[in-house]
């Protein structure tokens, strides 16, 4: 267990000392620090002020560009260290395969979840000073939802870092993830299914299997809890289970799948030749 | 002891190694020697269990390199022909071989100190910011630090200048330990009066294997 705890602190300094986190971090910071300034919480829109609007505002803008700074600072960790031969020399030292790329994960999950966090924790210290009234609820929500998003990404990113040669090509394949994951099941295949007469539910499913998708809706559906902002899609939704169960299976599912694509990943980085 | 029978390993079309048998004893100081794109670095690599061969295997020490990587990875050191561009810096770099191998690393300083290496002075600057001998220095340091039974050595001393090269050498002479010393090496001069076998490697096959 040394190890691993090991290569997770010796990932999590370097991550920390690297550019892009300062970046990473500046971007969630300042996201919140914007809204403070432009007055966000002063303002109502559909029902929703105070904080409230501000952590939803938050969470939409978190939703896209979360998975894309966990793809591109993550996907090269395996495949970046394979392709400028740090692997090489790590790996000559007696640590196992397993304890390495959990380390990694471990490391890497600390180091894209924690400033999200504490950009939302901010916001409920600024709020507080303001005297707003401090949605728990929603905070909580959030933090679970986030949680869950960055697990999801994270698993997706270690497993293409996994099996690529170049980071080149693991960048690549990155955007290509997120792109069809935001726009092109949301707009592209939904229309086109639309417009086929597929049946709704199954377009329904096909969305909801989408982390994104499922993380937007969650987001709305403490706000919501009927969904009516969505329309008839709340429908099928609700009548497939509760909004807690609801709740639940998106904060779950996000996490069960990141899961299994950061052990698949594992299982052919351990196949794989190392170098 | 390194057994390796009927080793080959492909990539894509091209035979790296073409069913390469052979072995180290104890006591075997061997320079593998070949142009390039012989397979001296896929062989080295196969020993450490980086490679999963096409067909054959691959004994250290009755153990598999893949199968029984820790087993065998706590009795080899290894010096790569190129140090990474690891961003650690040396205190940290040092804490992940002083703690994954039991390193004493005192033992890395004075080594270090050996090769005029000024280790205190350079420990919270990152490792790829030193200069390529520093470097190479730090890592020839922690692989004579590290004690193993087994050294492998992928020309070690293409970045070190004459004096450096001879502090390197003098060390390992004075390393009386029983053990395998494997050099891939271009310049077998350099390393005549270490070496007493030498294996030459063309088209992924031993084409020579010498004893002094």
């Amino acid at each position: 267990m040394k190890n691993l705890y090991l290569i997770a602190y010796l990932d999590l300094k370097e991550s920390i000392r690297a550019k892009w986190f300062l970046v990473y971090s500046l971007v969630f910071g300042g996201l919140i620090a914007l809204f403070f300034i432009a007055g966000v919480t002063e303002s109502q829109v559909m029902g929703f002020s105070g904080l409230s609007r501000l952590l939803l505002m938050y969470i939409q803008i978190t939703i896209v560009i979360l998975p894309i700074f966990i793809l591109i600072t993550t996907v090269r960790s395996i495949s970046g260290d394979r392709d400028n031969h740090i692997l090489e020399y790590m790996l000559s030292f007696p640590i196992s395969l397993r304890q390495y790329y959990w380390g990694k994960i471990i490391g890497r999950f600390i180091t894209v979840y924690l400033p999200v966090l504490f950009a939302m924790i901010i916001a409920i210290i600024f709020g507080f000073i303001k005297g707003a009234a401090i949605p728990w609820s929603i905070f909580f929500l959030y933090t679970g939802l986030l949680f869950s998003l960055s697990s999801a990404f994270l698993g997706i990113a270690f497993f293409i870092s996994s099996f690529v040669k170049s980071s080149e090509v693991a960048l690549g394949i990155s955007f290509f993830v997120w792109i069809f994951l935001l726009a092109f099941i949301d707009i592209a295949l939904i229309s086109l299914m639309m417009q086929q007469r597929i049946n709704e539910e199954l377009i329904i499913f096909i969305a909801m299997i989408n982390p994104m998708e499922l993380f937007r809706v969650a987001a709305i559906s403490l706000f919501d809890p009927e969904l009516t902002v969505m329309g008839p899609v709340a429908f099928y939704i609700l009548d497939l289970m509760s909004q807690s169960v609801f709740v639940l299976v998106s904060i779950g599912y996000p996490l069960l799948l990141g899961l299994a694509f950061a052990y698949g990943g594992f299982k052919i980085f351990e196949k794989k030749d190392l170098v | 002891m390194i057994t390796i029978s009927n080793l080959t390993k492909k990539f894509g079309e091209h035979i790296s190694l073409d069913s390469v048998s052979c072995e180290f004893n104890k006591n075997d100081s061997i320079a593998l020697m070949g142009a390039n794109g012989a397979g001296k670095t896929t062989l080295i690599r196969a020993i450490l269990g980086y490679y999963h061969p096409d067909s054959g295997r691959v004994l250290v020490d009755g153990f598999c390199p893949i199968k029984e990587r820790v087993k065998v990875l706590q009795n080899v050191s290894f010096v790569p022909q190129l140090p990474p561009p690891i961003k650690l810096n040396i205190q940290e770099l040092m804490q992940y071989v002083c703690m994954s191998t039991d390193i004493d690393k005192e033992l890395i300083e004075h080594y270090s100190n050996e090769m005029k290496l000024d280790i205190k002075g350079n420990l919270y600057k990152s490792f790829f910011k030193l200069s390529g001998g520093m470097k190479q220095k730090l890592l020839i340091s922690i692989s004579l630090a590290k004690k193993s039974s087994i050294i492998i050595y992928d020309e070690p001393t293409a970045n070190l200048d004459p004096k450096a090269r001879d502090d390197f050498y003098r060390l390992l002479q004075e390393n009386e330990d029983e053990k395998i010393l494997l050099f891939v090496t271009h310049r077998v001069e350099e390393v005549q009066g270490l070496v007493n076998r030498q294996i030459y490697m063309d088209m992924g096959k031993v084409v020579a294997d010498e004893r002094l």
